[in-house]
């Protein structure tokens, strides 16, 4: 009784009903979702289509009696935008391992929730031994786990939510990654949409390059979610090695496409070249890539046949790590260190804001380079005057001290998950890049988690160490620590 | 439709505010980044820090595609500049212009630059105030179906026919007129038959506008001709009621501190009373003989001066007192003081232009025709035009299974206001006033259960 009591002073200050109205959408929509699995099952003619069927119609009802009763005050701010992404994440996730723990495909709940996690988040982080032992349908997933998480739910959401005010723009911000979130068009659900359109656009052209190279169909749109989010997920325990030459310059391409900030291509189909070609973290992400692909292909040369299989391993490591994709064609554990610090450097970096990539992004990677730049001219002339810029607009002092603060809120989680990490008692290295490879949603890391092992060696506490570091990385951190910050909860 | 809205000042926030829920994709423009970040966290819009005369933030605001540019910042000539501009592209155009001299030259601008509106913020309040004095005993007027049927909200005095009867007892008090909106002890809802008139309540009629007067004869308000009124503070809007109220046989007095100001006046008015004097000084007022006013408007700098003026004036001023308020926010904190009406040319302005925007939209399509926000947002009254296929359409009023709170107050039918009883249906090519206190209807067939 008294607990009861004390929950409801705990939501008073917040509009609770309407997070729960968002809340219940979500988990209707994926319920919608769920029954594509059931259909793969279909298809192979697997008996745990059943489960994902029941799983599915579960959600689907428990979402739509909710969804039906839409709230009187339907404004979120700031705050609740934030609370509402972080809650949309783990419900969704909660609710997308069940059916791996119910087949008994992935016996303990723990390890499905990994699972899953790794997938919205796009992480590809694995603990399975065997891949190539799940069904079809489980499969197919973990897959499509990363095309819906790569994106964003609420971005999905917003194209359907029957709500018109400034609310939407407060989950949009809390859910896309980047410093500055801004729309293309006036309103969010427009916005939303036209994501969406070059999301699937490019989604499908990957699906029928990979066809036209002549790749099984489930292979295929496997390797598509896999990408479009820049996910990681394979569907073999050789991840990409095994793919011919073609596919995997397919592979790497697309990457490297998804990793893109989207409004380059919004400015493309809007027949804005000029502006899209000047986009500063464009022309940076291509010249970084352009740069890493270089010095690795040099570095690695004698350990390859030739040249061609050089450049081709060297491009798709690096597409894969500075996209946050985390797909493999080659052991890059075996590669000589400076290949590998350079692969840890690209896994911080990150790929553009606005992209469907993880990690740090590379336009804040360019502000705090300018930030760094301007302070040193400070101190050959103390009374100069610059500002920041950024595609040649000059950036609010506001925003440079966001990005800043975010660097030292990155580099706190990073160094407390490594110390928390590290009581499972494996080698800095490991740790590190278990991290590393985690909290920018990459996948693998080196030595015992390098592209050919896999996480199930951690223990439970860091299993969910671990976890928080892939949502907290997804969301950008500050959704996710805002649910821990206590004001949060407070009435006023 | 594509809107731009140049300028995010009370104005600019209100039209914001009016359009986003109508389905309309809006870009805001405005120097002020502070302001932008504002308005566009509150309202879905898109936000663009930049001077709207200039060419390059007009294309990133995507003037190409756009239908209409709505230029209200606080300068005349920016808004202009900003119109003239646009006007390269096929979007229509309404700027805010207030400065008298410019606004003379409306229809050289309207003709020779191609705007579509110029609108005047003070003017159109004035033909408000000018409205209030010619109906005292209303608190406010709100005209429907082009000024064929009014909205009129009043407060029942005590000696009133209508006073401690149930609704559903008035017999031919209320011929010809629907009590829509009821408001008892700060509470609004819309009444039933049930409900008993108590002195002091203030009502909403819908009312044909040539029956009014019999029916406040009727009910037993007073309903005399105001003869004179004191406009305090030399404003433009006390400049243009004066205008006005020229071609009347009320007399005007002007109150105004500043002298040269009231050289200024005198030198453009013909017939009103010019007075250098500080209007908030009670003593002087006493001196100018206040009692015997019939009507007064305050409309000085600040708002605040002008509230206590009306306070001070309100029992000694006949019929009538207007306060004039410019900061749209405090209207839902002085609500309670019992002023008699206010006025806001900014709301005026924003209002005047949404209609404006609707009228444009119904050329594409959205049905309503004219929407008041009455009792500080609480309660909507809608005009809807109705479509051949709506599924209202030839139904008896009293079979439609309508949701709670709504009324069907009004059907105007080939320009006559038609008060509906339960036989009555709807038919293609009326428009039908609704009033409800759920807001944010945009089509009739909202109001259906």
């Amino acid at each position: 009784m008294k607990i009861s009591i004390k929950k409801f002073e705990i939501g008073a200050g917040m509009n609770i009903s309407m997070i729960r109205y968002i809340l219940c959408w979500v988990v209707e929509i994926e319920g919608l979702f769920l029954l594509l699995p059931c259909m793969v099952a279909g298809i192979y003619g697997e008996r745990v289509g059943t489960i994902y069927f029941f799983w599915a119609g579960l959600c689907i009802v428990i979402g739509y009696i909710g969804s039906r009763y839409k709230p009187d005050r339907t404004e979120i701010f700031t705050k609740e935008g934030l609370v509402t992404a972080a809650l949309v994440w783990l419900i969704m996730s909660f609710l997308g391992a069940a059916p791996f723990t119910i087949s008994g495909e992935i016996p303990s709940y723990l390890d499905a929730l990994f699972e899953i996690v790794s997938g919205f988040t796009t992480t590809g982080a694995s603990i399975l031994n065997n891949v190539e032992g799940l069904t079809h349908a489980s499969l197919f997933w973990r897959s499509f786990s990363h095309w819906l998480g790569g994106m964003g739910v609420l971005v999905f959401i917003l194209m359907l939510l029957p709500v018109q005010n400034g609310s939407q723009m407060n989950l949009m911000r809390a859910e896309s990654p980047g410093y500055n979130v801004s729309k293309f068009v006036p309103r969010v659900r427009g916005t939303a949409r036209i994501l969406y359109k070059i999301y699937l656009a490019l989604s499908v052209a990957e699906f029928v390059v990979l066809l036209l190279g002549r790749m099984n169909w489930f292979h295929a749109i496997c390797i598509t979610f896999g990408t479009a989010g820049t996910g990681g997920f394979g569907v073999l325990n050789a991840s990409c090695g095994s793919y011919t030459v073609f596919q995997q310059y397919a592979i790497a391409v697309f990457m490297i496409l998804f990793g893109v900030n989207f409004s380059f291509y919004f400015l493309i189909t809007a027949k804005k070249h000029r502006i899209a070609f000047r986009l500063d973290e464009v022309r940076v992400y291509l010249a970084i890539i352009v740069a890493a692909v270089v010095l690795i292909a040099v570095n690695t040369r004698s350990y390859f046949g030739g040249l061609e299989e050089t450049f081709r391993s060297a491009l798709f490591q690096v597409g894969s790590i500075i996209t946050t994709t985390g797909f493999s064609t080659k052991d890059f554990d075996l590669w000589p260190s400076f290949s590998k610090s350079i692969l840890v450097m690209l896994m911080c970096i990150g790929a553009c804001a606005g992209s469907t990539g993880g990690g740090f992004k590379v336009s804040r990677v360019i502000i705090l380079v300018r930030s760094t730049f301007r302070r040193l001219s400070t101190y050959i002339n103390p009374k100069r005057v610059r500002r920041i810029k950024m595609d040649g607009e000059t950036m609010p002092e506001e925003q440079v001290r966001g990005v800043e603060v975010f660097l030292v809120v990155y580099i706190m989680i990073f160094a407390l998950s490594t110390l928390l990490v590290s009581i499972d008692g494996f080698g800095f290295e490991t740790n590190f890049t278990a991290v590393a490879a985690t909290l920018n949603n990459i996948g693998p890391g080196l030595q015992e988690v390098g592209p050919t092992a896999n996480y199930a060696l951690f223990g439970p506490f860091s299993k969910i160490i671990l976890i928080f570091d892939m949502l907290a990385g997804r969301l950008e951190i500050f959704p996710v620590l805002i649910l821990l910050y206590p004001p949060t909860w407070k009435k006023r | 439709m594509q809107i731009i809205v140049i300028g995010c000042g009370k104005v600019g926030r209100k039209l914001v505010s009016q359009l986003t829920r109508e389905d309309n994709n809006i870009t805001v423009i405005d120097t002020n980044e502070d302001q932008v970040a504002l308005v566009s966290d509150l309202y879905d819009v898109m936000g663009i820090v930049g001077n709207g005369t200039s060419f390059k933030v007009l294309s990133e605001a995507d003037i190409e595609h756009a239908d209409m540019l709505i230029a209200v910042t606080n300068s005349d000539e920016v808004n202009l500049l900003c119109c003239v501009i646009a006007k390269r592209t096929k979007c229509l155009t309404v700027a805010r212009v207030r400065n008298p001299i410019y606004s003379r030259e409306r229809d050289f601008f309207r003709r020779e630059l191609g705007l579509s509106m110029i609108i005047n913020p003070e003017f159109e309040a004035a033909l408000e105030v000018a409205r209030l004095f010619r109906y005292p005993f209303a608190i406010e007027v709100d005209r429907f179906a082009k000024g064929r049927a009014d909205l009129l909200r009043f407060r029942v005095p005590g000696d009133s026919a209508l006073a401690g009867r149930a609704l559903k007892d008035l017999g031919h008090e209320t011929q010809n007129v629907l009590i829509c909106i009821a408001e008892h002890d700060g509470s609004v809802f819309i009444p039933d038959g049930n409900y008993v008139i108590e002195p002091g309540d203030v009502l909403s009629v819908i009312v044909d506008r040539d029956s009014s007067g019999q029916f406040f004869k009727r009910i037993g308000v007073r309903t005399n001709q105001i003869r004179n009124v004191l406009l305090i503070g030399g404003s433009r809007l006390s400049f243009y009621v004066a205008k006005i109220l020229e071609n009347s046989d009320i007399e005007v007095r002007i109150i105004e501190r500043d002298l040269a100001r009231c050289e200024e006046l005198a030198d453009q008015l013909e017939k009103a009373d010019i007075v250098n004097g500080d209007g908030s000084n009670h003593e002087f007022l006493r001196e100018e003989r206040i009692e015997q006013f019939d009507a007064m408007l305050a409309s000085m700098k600040m708002d605040e001066e002008n509230i206590i003026l009306s306070l001070y004036a309100r029992d000694k001023i006949h019929y009538k007192v207007v306060t004039d308020v410019s900061h749209i926010e405090i209207n839902g904190v002085i609500k309670n003081l019992n002023l008699d009406s206010i006025i806001s040319p900014k709301s005026i302005t924003a209002e005047t232009i949404v209609q404006f925007v609707r009228a444009t939209a119904n050329g594409m399509g959205s049905n309503i025709e004219t929407l008041y926000q009455l009792l500080d947002g609480e309660v909507e009254a809608l005009e809807f035009a109705i479509q051949p296929n709506a599924p209202v359409v030839g139904i008896p009023l009293m079979d439609l299974k309508l949701k709670q709170n709504i009324l069907i107050a009004g059907i105007v039918r080939r320009g006559k206001l038609i008060i509906p009883g339960g036989q009555d249906v709807i038919k293609p090519g009326d428009s039908v006033i609704v009033v409800t206190i759920n807001t944010g209807y945009t089509d009739i067939n909202d109001i259906l259960a």
